[in-house]
């Protein structure tokens, strides 16, 4: 028996208040609490990085992380990011996605790399996604595509 | 532990938390990044204990230098470490060792604490602390103390930390003239794998003789640990006039690395000797 708690974070720039167990997984809470589907579930371990999100701006693995570990905090999902994330049509031109589980992932990291860094080498993609395991495209595809989307001019797809 | 007992704690104070320790001792865990954790209850059946979540505690986090030594707050990530200016001067082995805590979204939560807390032989920023003659901050309710850290491990994932206490911070003496740093992990992959043999040295040269000398070393025995015999036999030397026998022998005074599932002793101490080599300039 958990003792629920009175959670305030901001989710994806809108502030959000829910009652939860605080030893809930952020994982869980987002996909089913809060129908937020778009963090995968790969390892459950933080192996795999599917389940990534920004936390305060850092990425970090939401299968690791406590619900009541987000208090007053800010949280941004895959969900966050605008539709015209030019991550999200280099992923698409590049051919950078087969099954998808590990996508959502992928573009988290990328953009926590790219805010932080806009013109990263290709070693330092290579670093920045070294925790997220793709099972299907051999990675090359997926460089290629943060690749491309740093060279897109002010941060817009063309 | 009673029926109705608080099940989550986030204070914003040390001393908050401290109190709820002196009060309820090992029935509260602790749980600063949770990398550790998570993992464990993930594979445990056992219900989950009361938590106290040191998150909130700003007093806990954070790099202080002077010109004597750098303190760094329990709850400091390995990203920060690996990004500060401060540490990549003064301790670079450090920076180096927190950048290769497991992936960049595993040091974003990882702290340094939670690494020495969690007290795995195979942790990679212990032989770093050790090689750097760290101390460490523990307070309970009823006071403080500082630690050497070489002495903190006492068997196989045991401390001397009382279960009223926390880990508050670590503190590294800044490294004498004339001190070079060498560390090397050893491990199947770069990104997020658990060391084979890693080393980290410290050593104080007058000319071409090393006056003095720490070598940490993870995944050797059942602790993080200095290599004494090893020190003893090269301080006051010329590295380049020991020889190779004279180096093992030493390393199997002070170790006798185990088979597992990881790798084998016999090649652990091979490691363990190239690793030395390389460190005194021999490689
Ligand atoms: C995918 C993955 C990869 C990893 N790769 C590496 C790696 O390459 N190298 C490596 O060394 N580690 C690695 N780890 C292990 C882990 O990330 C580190 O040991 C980390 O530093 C633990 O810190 P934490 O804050 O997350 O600890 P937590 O899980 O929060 O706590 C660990 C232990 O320390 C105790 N504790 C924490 N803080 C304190 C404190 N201030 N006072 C008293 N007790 C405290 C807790 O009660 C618990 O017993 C990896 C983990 C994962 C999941
Ligand atoms: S599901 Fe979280 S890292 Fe794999
Ligand atoms: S596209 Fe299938 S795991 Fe990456």
């Amino acid at each position: 028996m958990s003792t629920d708690i009175t959670l305030r974070l901001t989710l994806n720039g809108q502030p959000v208040e829910c009652v939860v167990d605080p030893t809930r997984r952020v994982l869980d809470l987002l996909r089913e609490d809060l129908g937020l589907t778009g963090s995968k579930e790969g390892c459950g371990e933080g192996e795999c990085g599917a389940c990534a999100v920004l936390l305060d701006g850092a990425m970090v693995n939401s299968c690791l992380l406590l619900a009541g570990q987000l208090q007053d905090a800010a949280l941004r999902t895959i969900e966050g990011l605008p539709t015209d994330d030019p991550l999200f049509e280099a992923f698409a031109r590049a051919g950078a996605t087969q099954c998808g589980i590990c996508t959502p992932g992928m573009v988290v990291a990328a953009r926590a790399l790219l805010d932080r860094e806009p013109a990263p080498s290709r070693e330092r993609i290579r670093e920045a996604l070294a925790g997220n395991l793709c099972r299907c495209t051999g990675y090359v595809r997926i460089l290629d595509a943060v690749e491309a989307a740093a060279r897109v001019p002010s941060g817009r797809a063309s | 532990m009673s029926a109705g007992a608080q099940r989550w704690y986030r204070p914003r104070e040390l001393a908050e938390a401290l109190a709820i320790k002196a009060s309820r001792g090992a029935d509260v865990q602790p749980i600063a990044g949770g990398t550790d954790l998570m993992v464990a209850w993930r594979l445990s059946t056992a219900p989950m204990p009361a938590l106290l979540d040191l998150g909130a505690i700003g007093e806990l986090r954070g790099i202080c230098e002077d010109p004597d030594r750098v303190v760094i707050g329990a709850t400091t990530p390995c990203s920060t470490l690996a990004a500060d200016a401060r540490i990549q001067r003064g301790w670079p082995m450090l920076a180096q060792s927190a950048a290769l805590t497991g992936s960049v979204a595993i040091q974003n939560r990882a702290t340094l604490g939670g690494n020495v807390m969690n007290a795995s032989p195979a942790a990679d920023n212990p032989p770093v602390l050790l090689a750097y003659g760290a101390r460490l901050h523990l307070a309970s309710a009823s006071g403080r103390r500082v630690v050497d850290y070489s002495g903190f491990h006492t068997g196989y994932r045991q401390t001397i930390a009382r279960p009223d206490e926390l880990v508050v911070a670590i503190e590294l003496p800044r490294p004498a003239e004339a001190t070079t740093v060498w560390y090397r992990k050893v491990g199947t992959r770069r990104a997020q794998a658990i060391s084979k043999v890693a080393l980290a040295a410290c050593l104080q040269w007058q000319g071409s003789r090393v006056i003095r000398a720490r070598f940490g070393f993870a995944s050797l025995g059942p602790v993080p640990a200095l290599a004494g015999a090893l020190a003893h036999r090269v301080e006051g030397c010329d590295p380049g006039r020991l020889d190779a026998g004279a180096l093992a022998q030493a390393i199997d005074e002070d170790f006798r690395p185990i088979d597992d599932v990881r790798s084998t002793g016999a090649y652990r101490r091979q490691v363990a000797i190239n690793l030395v080599r390389g460190a005194l300039g021999l490689a």
